[in-house]
């Protein structure tokens, strides 16, 4: 399946360094599929201990439920679990867009066909204060183009051109792509002294 | 012209071919595997009718949700047996060698790997767990990867990935006596920030790290991923020649020797960055916040918001509100309520006898839980044998089976409310240690250690675990 853009209404989920352990706290990793994992996205941030909500924009109803995910630097830092992108694709995140993310995180991703792409620093305070006063703005994220919209505004994104070109063209489901270099994969490994 | 570092002479090597979204096609010689992110990925070959290309270099072993105290099956957590049955029923249909908790073999994946011999110079290895890159210790370029690519490295014995950048991180001089790797390691995490090496692959070098035991290799090299560097290396040379000779998996031992030397960096490598750090310089560091690069040294105080970086302050805000301590304060002398010895970072068996070193004689104060949790059997067999377990009871710490426990408490392993942890880990992650408003204060065994005797945080210099 090809991955062109993402169009939908945004969540704000403002801070730095939010890490993998925070997405999906690990005692929810006790599991041997990844379904359902949705319900404990961000389990720790929503809830305090005693069961109450923490508000937190995943509960809002004024976010809850929208597809992209604004954040800020070094996004989904922290252990490689793809439980944690799992997680907000089983709660209905398709996209996210942040200052900077963490290298596994971002490679999880993209394995999953889920856009993440970054701002810089600037527009991510601007993006997020737009869908905070106006949350049913819809942002338009066109992986094509590279670039996230707005109605009257444009930024540019980047990500890693190999993401891009992954989510462009259906290979970011990459079983089928690396199967096909079998023979290449037998020759390599037989140069290797001790694959032999 | 510039000569060329290992992972470019690594990566050559295990370079299928360019893949038309411009990432690398890479063989994975050696893929370990554990019961938490496998189970999905054996369930989506099933799915495609696939099977596993390269059983023979595949590995698996239990380690994050074994008990460590009531190790009897079936486990009383339906949830983890369950995990680890379909370990067990994956490995046998498939044909892969499991090191369960019967084989005497059974342990934290980072440390059996090494241990066997699995792991060596010049190999690619993968693992679905960030802290893989503790492999990179031997010379090897070892990546942590999520579940998707665990799949495809089980299907095709290879992963697409972009080859990283690498800087030398260059430590001359030698470390002061009380100051180890894991100082060193939290020292550069530090100074470089937790996403300071994101696109990076960092080569440890120098003095202080050629001077390093392998197990230290491993603390250094196991953090790697909390500065953002998804790979971390030191080159091989005797130290881990010598270490690996005779391990069960150790077939060649002239071949590994001869692999590991064409593949050690040039001496005129080139470097995409290099940073270079004084190991005198370095005190015995402790964590105060939310993540690894919350850290001063232990006679230090915790920092202004207004001396941070600007781009830093918001997340030290939180994390000021989140563990209770205020800018100004004093690192040493806050009490701990839990000391936790083990993990992938430093559950070997030199970590043991450094913090036996410590408590030898003496007591844990009152009110204190202290675990020691062994990284392996063969550690905890090793550490027998030398009655290591004997000056951890008598001290009064609890002398557990392996796992990882209480790094990120999977397991019965767990802070409870907002308790305070010392703890021998990588992660100091809002929550990580099993409560939702659990603490932790990252620290090495001397150090937490220390802190177990004296129930609070100490200069290992100064007190020698004196409270």
């Amino acid at each position: 399946m090809n991955v062109t853009g993402i169009k939908g209404a945004a969540i704000p989920v403002r801070g730095n360094d939010i890490d993998t352990d925070r997405i999906i706290p690990a005692r929810f990793m006790k599991c041997v599929t990844f379904a359902g994992l949705g319900a404990y996205a961000f389990h720790d941030e929503r809830q305090n201990t005693d069961g109450s909500s923490k508000k937190h924009p995943f509960d809002d109803a004024r976010w809850a439920g929208h597809p992209v995910l604004v954040s800020n630097a070094n996004f989904g830092c922290g252990s490689s679990r793809e439980h944690a992108p799992q997680a907000l694709k089983d709660y209905g995140v398709k996209a996210v867009v942040a200052e900077s993310f963490a290298e596994i995180f971002a490679g999880n991703c993209c394995s999953l066909g889920i856009p993440a792409v970054t701002l810089s620093s600037e527009d991510i305070q601007d993006l997020l204060t737009v869908i905070e006063e106006n949350p049913q703005t819809e942002v338009n994220i066109d992986v094509d183009a590279m670039t996230v919209k707005l109605e009257g505004k444009e930024w540019k994104a980047t990500m890693p051109s190999s993401h891009r070109n992954a989510l462009l063209d259906g290979s970011w489901d990459s079983t089928g792509v690396l199967l096909e270099g079998k023979e290449n994969v037998a020759a390599t490994a037989a140069q290797l002294p001790y694959m032999k | 012209m510039a000569g060329k570092n290992l992972l470019e002479k690594v990566w050559e090597r295990h370079k299928v071919r360019t893949l038309p979204s411009g990432q690398d096609q890479l063989l994975i010689g050696l893929h370990l595997i554990h019961e938490v992110t496998s189970p999905q990925a054996f369930g989506m070959l099933e799915e495609r009718g696939l099977s596993v290309a390269y059983p023979h270099r595949t590995f698996a072993t239990a380690d994050h949700i074994v008990p460590t105290e009531d190790v009897s099956r079936p486990y009383a957590d339906p949830l983890a047996e369950k995990m680890l049955v379909a370990l067990e029923e994956n490995t046998k249909k498939h044909g892969i060698s499991f090191f369960g908790t019967e084989s005497g073999k059974q342990g934290v994946v980072h440390v059996v790997g090494p241990e066997q011999g699995l792991t060596q110079p010049g190999m690619t290895i993968a693992c679905g767990d960030s802290h893989t890159a503790t492999h990179g210790a031997f010379g090897a370029i070892a990546f942590g990867v999520g579940t998707s690519q665990v799949r495809d490295i089980l299907a095709t014995g290879t992963m697409a990935i972009a080859k990283p950048k690498v800087r030398r991180i260059l430590v001359k001089g030698q470390l002061n006596e009380g100051v180890g790797a894991k100082d060193l390691i939290l020292a550069i995490i530090g100074r470089l920030g937790v996403n300071g090496g994101l696109g990076y692959a960092y080569e440890y070098a120098g003095e202080a790290i050629e001077a390093m035991s392998m197990e230290e290799r491993m603390t250094l090299c196991n953090m790697s991923i909390e500065g953002g560097a998804r790979v971390g290396y030191v080159n091989p040379d005797e130290t881990t020649y010598s270490w690996l000779a005779g391990r069960p998996y150790v077939k060649d031992d002239a071949a590994m020797r001869a692999f590991g030397d064409e593949v050690r960096s040039d001496a005129n490598a080139f470097y995409d960055d290099e940073v270079v750090f004084q190991a005198e310089d370095i005190a015995p560091m402790v964590t105060w916040g939310i993540n690894p690069g919350h850290v001063v040294p232990v006679d230090g105080q915790l920092p202004s918001l207004e001396s941070l970086p600007e781009e830093e302050r918001s997340t030290a805000e939180r994390a000021y509100e989140y563990m209770g301590f205020a800018p100004g304060e004093s690192m040493a002398g806050k009490d701990v309520d839990v000391v936790f010895i083990g993990s992938c970072t430093n559950g070997r068996l030199s970590d043991f006898r450094e913090a036996a070193a410590v408590i030898q004689g003496k007591k844990v104060a009152p009110g204190i839980k202290a675990l020691a949790v062994p990284g392996s059997q063969e550690v905890a067999k090793a550490a027998e044998s030398e009655g290591l377990d004997e000056i951890f009871r008598k001290a009064g710490f609890q002398w557990r089976h392996a796992g990882c426990s209480m790094c990120l408490a999977m397991n019965p392993d767990k802070l409870e409310g907002r308790q305070l942890s010392a703890s021998t880990s990588n992660r100091n992650f809002i929550g990580r240690q099993g409560s939702p408003v659990g603490r932790t204060l990252l620290m090495s065994p001397r150090m937490a250690a220390a802190a177990a005797i004296a129930g609070k945080v100490v200069d290992i210099r100064q007190t020698g675990g004196e409270a």
